[in-house]
């Protein structure tokens, strides 16, 4: 594709700019902010890229690994402002999720040790990983929060904190986990993945980006699961003090 | 108040306070073992946070908490909540039966409660055995209450705290209470600190009384003392003009 076809196809943008005006709905410099964004962002990543792919400097890739974590770090914090360092431990389940998902794929060479590979597969996993993360600490919060009376309960009893907190846990872990298992039943029927359209309209075999879509998906399984899992165990315990005590602090309002 | 018995719960210049705001303010008084002290006041008193600080769900900002002559921090957080049981006036479930949240204390400890003690709790509390199996939110506020009340009592605790447990029942229901209260108190010497609104409830019941407000002990003494109060603010307030 040219830069001409690609000028063209702005026609996509304009088109909802003048739909917004129209309707009043008020959101063309929102809708030209991300183009402009977009394109920026996109074309900066794609230059960085072909240098990255050009050099096959290990620490060119683990930079932009690092970069990847960071960003999606500071994305996903926001929502567990709350919980005492969070920051550091977003951070960590996403370093462990990244090291163990490339150990398997490199460890097994069931993809190749290049950057034109790790990178990419690196960005699908940090990306879904924040987002769990985010759908995640949104449920966790509220969860503690609405249900501070049964923690309390359970404390007053003479239980620990992880007997306190294990349903408002189980049930966001679980609720974080859903959207990726419920999107990957509807898979190939009702969208065809973007690394899977990509791939083919790159002209690619489709049968060949069918199978790394799979190993995508299959990726993003383990990642839902992890990122929960991690950062739900990582996390409840700042929430309780040494004297197994609520921290009250901890049912503030995340940051939007 | 005269010191007969030994103290169960001392206070010594106990104060709390959240973000700036006194709670609790420079509480020095004691509740005897062995006996019954209502604690009465206007809501928002400290009432229910005093109770807290007793079973350790808080902790004070300054001052000094004793259970049994042990200074409260040297106890284990989960040893000092089976010693001091707390039924609090929200009556907090878990989803489930009624069996599941009888169940709950012994639990948390990995044992098991059996269908026959359970039914001799829901006795105890003036419940038929049939309600064991009946899910939490089908009952009504009176009986959740009870339910709680059994639930507090698995653990059998040397210090109970009530916190206004028979407010949502009927008369003949807080009748109930009342006596299974006294009974566990007399067969087992077991301290009843009980947050009541009901005067005539603390006299009847009460060996001792606190009233607070405002963060504070007005006045402690026999139960008498809500017939003669020495302090105004007192009269005021068991008058009915101080809410």
């Amino acid at each position: 594709m040219s830069y001409l076809h690609l000028s063209i196809a702005l026609i996509f943008v304009i088109i909802p700019i003048v739909l917004s005006k129209t309707l009043n709905l008020g959101l063309e410099r929102d809708t030209i902010i991300a183009v402009v964004r977009s394109i920026i962002q996109l074309l900066a990543v794609g230059y960085v890229l072909k240098f990255v792919f050009d050099s096959e400097n290990i620490i060119y890739i683990l930079l932009m690994i690092t970069i990847m974590i960071i960003a999606a770090t500071q994305n996903a914090r926001k929502k567990g402002v709350s919980i005492t360092g969070i920051t550091w431990k977003v951070a960590i389940t996403l370093v462990v999720i990244e090291a163990l998902t490339q150990s398997i794929l490199l460890g097994f060479s069931i993809t190749p040790p290049t950057a034109q590979y790790i990178i990419p597969i690196s960005g699908m996993v940090i990306g879904n990983s924040m987002v769990l993360a985010i759908l995640f600490l949104n449920r966790f919060t509220a969860e503690v929060e609405t249900h501070q009376d049964e923690t309390e309960l359970i404390l007053s009893l003479g239980g620990t904190p992880k007997q306190a907190i294990r349903t408002q846990l189980l049930t966001s872990i679980k609720s974080s986990m859903i959207p990726t298992i419920e999107s990957q039943k509807t898979i190939g029927l009702v969208q065809l993945p973007g690394m899977m359209s990509g791939q083919i309209i790159a002209g690619a075999n489709p049968i060949q980006a069918v199978q790394f879509q799979l190993l995508i998906l299959f990726l993003l399984l383990t990642t839902a699961s992890i990122t929960s899992a991690m950062l739900g165990y990582l996390s409840y315990p700042s929430l309780f003090n040494k004297r197994m005590q609520m921290l009250k602090r901890c049912l503030a309002p995340p940051e939007v | 108040m005269a010191i007969d018995y030994k103290p169960a719960v001392d206070f010594n210049h106990v104060n709390y306070s959240v973000e700036g705001f006194d709670i609790l303010k420079n509480i020095t008084d004691s509740f005897l073992e062995g006996k019954i002290t209502t604690l009465v006041g206007p809501s928002g008193a400290g009432k229910t946070t005093l109770l807290k600080l007793c079973n350790g769900l808080l902790s004070p900002n300054s001052g000094e908490i004793f259970i049994k002559g042990k200074i409260i921090s040297s106890y284990e957080p989960v040893e000092l909540r089976r010693l001091v049981g707390l039924a609090l006036q929200s009556a907090p479930m878990i989803n489930g039966s009624v069996l599941k949240n009888l169940a709950l204390p012994l639990a948390l400890q990995g044992r098991q409660l059996s269908e026959k003690d359970a039914q001799n709790l829901l006795y105890d509390v003036g419940l038929e055995a049939e309600f064991l199996h009946r899910p939490i939110k089908d009952l009504s506020g009176g009986q959740r209450q009870k339910v709680s009340i059994a639930r507090t009592l698995v653990n059998r605790p040397q210090i109970l705290l009530l916190d206004e447990i028979t407010s949502s029942l009927d008369r003949i229901s807080q009748q109930e209470i009342e006596d299974l209260i006294v009974k566990i108190n007399r067969k087992y010497e077991t301290t009843i600190i009980w947050i009541t609104h009901n005067l005539q409830q603390a006299l009847t019941i009460g060996n001792y009384a606190w009233v607070m407000m405002n963060g504070e002990v007005i006045e402690s003494g026999t139960s008498d003392l809500l017939h003669s109060p020495v302090n105004e603010k007192v009269k005021l307030f068991l008058k009915g003009e101080v809410k």
